[in-house]
């Protein structure tokens, strides 16, 4: 009984968490906030969510795979976000006209 | 006419949220899989509409990492297991596609 109410909050906190970075990614102005509000949220949100699979369903093959998919998405997504933003940065896609300082553009070393 | 949008848009969500939570009359999992439906709506605007390349990029990797909480609950919602199979591809094929989209926005080669 309480694992199944500890698994249901998880799963509903990970979808509120899913439904706000889709909303950031609708509604700011620029490449790199989408990419920060849409990456973080969203990779927070599954990993709530099949975090609280696997506290529904236990040790069979659908936790190990929720636990896989936890492991996977915590390797793979920093990773995606880097190199997106790198790449939208080294192809000069405009920053938002509010932008105050860009530090990536000033170092000589990284470029 | 910002205002305007912005009233238009929360309208839209006050009405899908209260339609779904409080009209719908489904099992738990099902108003779920809604609301995952709905954000998949507004990724599928972003792909279409996106100002830039880089745009579309992003929302086509986060849609693969969407997906794989969706088919989650799907399989909880029908007990079997091989929906998370599906999630877990679907993500490692979208991963390896943004990245080699990224090295191609970049303006390299792939063996680079």
């Amino acid at each position: 009984m309480i694992r199944e109410t500890i698994g249901l909050i998880l799963i509903f906190v990970g979808t509120a968490f899913d439904f706000l970075g889709v909303l950031g990614l609708v509604r700011l102005p620029d490449v790199y906030n989408r990419l920060q509000a849409a990456t973080k949220c969203v990779t927070f949100g599954s990993a709530g969510i099949l975090c609280g699979v696997f506290i529904l369903q236990g040790f069979n093959t659908f936790g190990f795979k929720a636990l896989l998919g936890i492991a996977f998405i915590f390797m793979a997504s920093p990773v995606a976000a880097h190199v997106i933003a790198r790449a939208a940065h080294r192809s000069k896609i405009a920053l938002a006209p509010g932008t105050k300082t860009d530090q990536y553009a000033e170092d000589k070393e990284l470029r | 006419m910002k205002l305007v949008r912005w009233i238009l848009g929360l309208i839209i969500l006050m009405a899908f949220f209260i339609a779904n939570f409080f009209v719908y009359d489904g099992a738990i999992y099902a108003k779920l899989i809604n609301v995952y439906l709905f954000s998949c709506l507004f990724v599928l605007y972003r792909v279409l509409a996106g100002p830039s390349a880089a745009d579309r990029l992003v929302a086509v990797d986060i849609f693969g990492i969407l997906i794989i909480g969706m088919l989650s609950i799907i399989g909880l919602a029908y007990q079997n297991d091989f929906f998370m199979d599906i999630g877990l591809i679907w993500a490692l094929l979208s991963f390896v596609a943004s990245l080699a989209f990224a090295k191609i926005l970049e303006g390299r080669s792939l063996d680079d």
